[in-house]
């Protein structure tokens, strides 16, 4: 379920690099974790940001979580759509629920990332320590 | 995204392991592990709102006081009047300490001139019961019987037809906050019409044994209709639009029933009670803060515990969610007084970012009452 060409992190958001491009979503584990999305708050285009640092937050019924950006780079797009019906993300976070599309800094961070192989691992070990 | 956080060493219900199989989202709430949501949470709000839903809350506690003195030991611990209350009556109250804060709220079911039932929140049920203990005095005893009863909230539109066709008589003669026993699905059950979604509804209090197969058969017979099980995720959004406070939220034991807009409980004629003279003062000065409904003026969720700028000094906000009802955030927040008057804006701060609110008529949602037939 998770698609193989994208690259993953622990805090559950995915990177799909098109030359230098990136486009950042959350998993579809992450949106059923969170349930019905209410509210995104995404940043302006523009914005630049380090790997790690927050750049939004996704804001369901019961909770808010924030977003964690996989790479470096600076905001050429948001989902202007998404922010409008988060429902979206809900329906199709791999697709038209993505968030936001940034100019790639380096190549180096992608590798640091995990394969859908290596996530779907990673989401097993995490259920089982509930 | 960051992850909510898991706990270990929960206590369970009676129905637990039906939460699982219905596939229930089961989370850490005070202690207990319960559902959050089956379906999903808009989706069980919309069921409750225009047909029905059914919540365990079993993890609530009921303490039961009894004996010849029992009617005047809840006049002295509780600020409602006890007196007042027929045989097959309940009512909204609270523990109040000396400073008239709250201990907790909870409801007072009459089942005799000697035998009260008292159900309170399921953080506080320890504490409760120790505080009604060192001081109900002589003629009355107070006993913790929480694990003796599993509790159903049966609550919307299609509550009283739903019950009726598991109980074989017809509930909806009780009177609001009335409740009488009767036999569920062949099972006793002291059945109540009282709730906490803003719906006509009922609650059903039966032994831990019964809890599964009553919840079962209300299901079963529901389902046709559209009737769900709901999780406590609906079960706050449905009491927030309906502006019903919660305890560790919107009140506790830094805030008094004046500042709460709970004042129709304190029945300061009625003789001494546990925090009378603190209210009595608060009441001749006139408080200098009160809990108001909001609803957003620029985006987002203001949420429990953000703070609140107003016009004539800072605020707090206690509750705050997204009303599926209504499609927007609406909240409650501790206001100066002064800024309590509908449509009066302030400053809420939403990690880190200035949204503007606006004070809202509540309750944010009311039902629509059924025209009673003329006779």
């Amino acid at each position: 379920m998770n698609p193989e060409e994208l690259h993953y992190t622990q805090s559950h958001e995915w990177v799909r690099i098109d030359g230098d491009i990136g486009t950042i979503g959350i998993t579809e584990h992450a949106q059923k974790e969170l349930g019905e999305i209410v509210y995104l708050e995404l940043p302006e285009v523009g914005h630049v940001y380090n790997a790690d640092d927050e750049f939004g937050t996704v804001e369901s019924v019961k909770a808010v979580s924030e977003l964690f950006i996989p790479i470096s780079g600076e905001i050429v797009e948001i989902n202007r759509a998404a922010v409008a019906e988060p429902g979206i993300v809900n329906d199709d976070p791999f697709g038209d629920g993505w968030l936001i599309k940034l100019k790639v800094t380096t190549d180096d961070e992608i590798r640091k990332l995990m394969t859908a192989d290596q996530y779907a691992e990673y989401v097993e070990a995490e259920e089982k320590e509930k | 995204m960051s992850a909510p956080t898991e706990a270990a060493a929960l206590k369970r219900t009676p129905l637990f392991s039906l939460h699982r199989e219905l596939g229930a989202k089961l989370i850490d709430f005070g202690g207990w592990e319960m559902p959050v949501q089956y379906s999903g949470i808009l989706e069980e709000h919309r069921a409750v709102r225009e047909r029905a839903g059914i919540f365990d809350v079993s993890h609530m506690g009921e303490l039961e006081v009894r004996g010849a003195g029992a009617e005047a030991a809840l006049q002295r611990l509780t600020p409602n009047d006890v007196s007042k209350l027929a045989d097959g009556r309940c009512h909204y109250s609270a523990f109040l300490t000396e400073e008239g804060t709250f201990v907790d709220d909870l409801l007072v079911y009459r089942r005799g001139a000697d035998d009260y039932l008292l159900v309170v929140n399921a953080s506080n049920r320890p504490k409760d019961f120790a505080w009604a203990a060192a001081r109900i005095g002589g003629d009355a005893e107070v006993r913790d019987a929480s694990d003796a009863w599993a509790l159903l909230a049966l609550q919307g539109p299609l509550a009283g037809s739903v019950l009726a066709r598991a109980a074989g008589e017809d509930p909806t003669d009780l009177p609001y906050y009335g409740f009488r026993t009767m036999r569920v699905e062949g099972f006793p059950a002291l059945v109540s019409r009282t709730g906490y979604t803003g719906e006509d509804g009922f609650e059903i209090y039966l032994a831990p044994d019964a809890a599964a197969p009553v919840m079962r058969a209300l299901l079963e017979l529901g389902r046709p209709e559209g009737v769900l099980p709901c999780g406590l995720g609906a079960r706050d959004t449905l009491r927030l639009e309906a502006k019903m406070a919660l305890y560790g939220n919107d009140i506790d034991d830094t805030v008094t029933p004046w500042e709460a807009d709970l004042g129709w409980i304190v029945k300061m004629q009625k003789g001494d009670f546990v925090g009378r003279d603190a209210l009595a003062r608060q009441e001749a000065s006139g408080v200098t803060r009160k809990l108001a409904g909001f609803e957003m003026v620029d985006r987002g969720i203001a949420r429990h515990g953000y703070a609140a700028a107003a016009p004539h000094g800072p605020g707090l906000v206690t509750s705050g969610t997204h009303s599926p009802t209504l499609g927007k955030p609406i909240g409650l927040a501790l206001l100066p007084v002064a800024d309590t008057a509908v449509g009066t804006e302030f400053e809420t701060d939403i990690r880190g970012r200035a949204a503007k609110a606006r004070v809202a008529p509540t309750p944010f949602y009311r039902r629509k009452r059924k025209k009673e037939a003329t006779p």
